[in-house]
């Protein structure tokens, strides 16, 4: 009895959080008059809200220019992130306490301090609409500097000196004994930066005005605010399953690592 | 020998770290103390205003009143979401079957861009054609005005982000329940100790670093509000769902006063450092297991 009312509760979720989602992916198939409606199948399937968005932004390209900005910056943040957190566990030299303080410190610093004074960066050095400022700012990142500190303290130094009486270089020992052991780190750096820059809208809102260059959740954002939707309810629908897709699809692969990473992340408070 | 080494490598792994802070954190965090005291659209040269962004900003309506809406939001998220987050995770932490598909499930908004939700919750709380109305109807309630009535729209985007990350918080909760040590409900069983009892004594003690954990996550989203109203509302209606950071969004891009932007990015960031202290000093206790 008391179990047949928890699975009631648990089933009750899983409609509450994932119905708007497929009312959403059903209603870009429907005829406009048709989506006002409960209904999970459209009744006359139509493709005509795809083809109006992609007949008003080219979303492809924002899909193309979010893949590369993220990847870039993820790859980057991964790498020097780990070279970071191998100097700041395993090598000892004066300054690296400070230094390891500041790391901790700076993520105390709430975002809206740096925004304005950022954007003024960008423009001094003339990066605004340019991709430029999407990346070079995000490539290193102190939370994966501090995450690859903690996994490195954990690996035995005798691994390390062992490596080292073969001969082997600092950078030796990190690409070749240390990095193969930190599959777990560098998927958890990696799916963090991943999601943070991929989700991201505020930053690209305020640096990129060409729409060649927006991302993908940029362009989405301004399709359905700007009048291009035309208050078109099946295309903003349309819209907003396009940007939904990928992650959608990543998620059904690598659900697992993206609940643990994203948890863990919430750990570091 | 192996010292000098260590210090040579360890200097060049760290360098472009400590290059990236100085110019990408350090160098905005200086130059917004240069900011507060000037009027600049950046085309122009700047000019010193002196103490006149400071001025403004405590005589402005408008920051009032964002971070009035930020408390009103944050009033209606946080008991709403600790409540759910909890309630969800104390039944997948029942011993049942298929816990990963629930989770999966209540995790999938979590994962979706800001800018699929609003647009799907904007349709949702649409007056006329959405759904949430059209069931009120339905149910010969009286219709309500999620996302135009100004009493109303703050807490209607406060319920969509409980929605939207309420299976972070589930997460979280259920790990701490997992690390809960069994023997402390065994002993207090002995004790004669009900459900309710060993709820409020072993269970919320226990998950006090949790809660706590919640408390700043969601303290500090509230503080950042931005696509909600940027894309649902843009704000209104009459300003009821203007946040710090659309404000700020506004005053350097809308109106070209990057000075005063800055200030009230100095402004916002002071109050979430403070409150999320206070919540780090009352809130939290020593947990001994």
């Amino acid at each position: 009895m008391k179990k047949a009312l928890v699975y009631i509760a648990l089933v009750l979720g899983v409609l509450i959080f994932l119905y708007p989602f497929a009312w959403m992916i059903a209603a870009t198939f429907k005829p406009e008059p048709e989506i006002v409606d409960f209904a999970l199948w459209p009744r006359h399937p139509t493709g005509e809200h795809y083809r109006f968005v992609f007949g008003k932004i080219p979303i492809l390209k924002g899909f193309l220019n979010s893949l590369v900005v993220s990847l870039t910056v993820t790859a980057s943040v991964v790498v020097f992130g780990a070279v970071a957190g191998y100097a700041l566990s395993r090598l000892r030299f004066r300054g690296r306490e400070a230094i390891f303080n500041l790391a901790l410190l700076t993520m105390m610093i709430p975002s809206q301090l740096t925004l304005i004074p950022l954007y003024t960066l960008m423009a001094k050095l003339g990066w605004v609409n340019s991709r430029l400022s999407l990346i070079v700012p995000a490539m290193m990142s102190s939370y994966a500097t501090l995450l690859f500190r903690q996994f490195f303290l954990a690996i035995p130094q005798s691994l390390i000196d062992a490596a080292r009486l073969d001969g082997c270089s600092d950078w030796g020992v990190l690409l070749r004994i240390v990095g193969p052991l930190s599959k777990p780190v560098v998927a958890t750096a990696a799916i963090l930066t991943f999601m943070g820059v991929w989700n991201d809208v505020l930053w690209p809102l305020m640096v990129i005005r060409d729409q060649e260059l927006m991302t993908m959740p940029q362009m989405v954002a301004l399709f359905a605010v700007g009048g291009q939707a035309e208050a078109r309810l099946g295309a903003q629908l349309a819209a907003a399953t396009l940007l939904a897709l990928p992650i959608i699809v990543a998620y059904l692969f690598l659900q697992r690592y993206l609940i643990e990473s994203l948890a863990s992340s919430g750990m570091k408070g | 020998m192996a010292q000098r080494r260590d210090e040579r490598t360890g200097y060049a792994m760290i360098l472009p770290y400590l290059l990236h802070t100085l110019l990408f954190l350090g160098y905005p965090l200086a130059f917004a103390f240069v900011l507060i005291f000037h009027r600049w659209n950046v085309y122009t040269p700047m000019r010193w205003v002196g103490l006149a962004n400071i001025e403004l900003l405590f005589s402005d309506p408008l920051v009032w009143r964002a971070l009035r809406n930020t408390l009103y939001f944050l009033v209606v998220h946080i008991p709403l979401q600790l409540a759910l987050a909890l309630g969800f995770a104390c039944l997948l932490n029942q011993q049942i079957r298929a816990r990963a598909f629930f989770r999966a499930s209540y995790f999938l908004p979590v994962i979706i861009s800001g800018v699929v939700v609003t647009i799907l919750w904007q349709q949702l709380y649409a007056d006329e054609t959405g759904l949430i109305n059209v069931a009120l109807d339905r149910m010969g309630l009286a219709r309500v005005g999620w996302l135009t009535d100004p009493r109303v729209a703050m807490a209607s985007i406060a319920l969509m982000a409980t929605w939207k990350n309420v299976g972070l918080y589930t997460v979280l909760f259920l790990v701490g329940l997992q690390s809960i040590p069994r023997e402390l409900y065994e002993a207090a069983e002995i004790d004669g100790a009900g459900e309710w009892h060993k709820f409020w004594h072993i269970t919320i003690p226990m998950l006090n670093p949790t809660i706590v954990l919640v408390l700043v996550l969601s303290t500090i989203g509230g503080f950042s509000l931005f696509i909600e109203p940027y894309v649902m509302t843009g704000g209104g209606p009459v300003n009821s769902t203007l946040s710090g950071v659309l404000y700020l969004y506004k005053q350097a891009f809308f109106f070209g006063k990057m000075g005063y932007a800055a200030t009230i990015g100095f402004f916002w960031a002071a109050i979430i450092f403070v409150v999320v202290l206070l919540q780090r000093r009352f809130v939290e206790r020593e947990v001994t297991s």
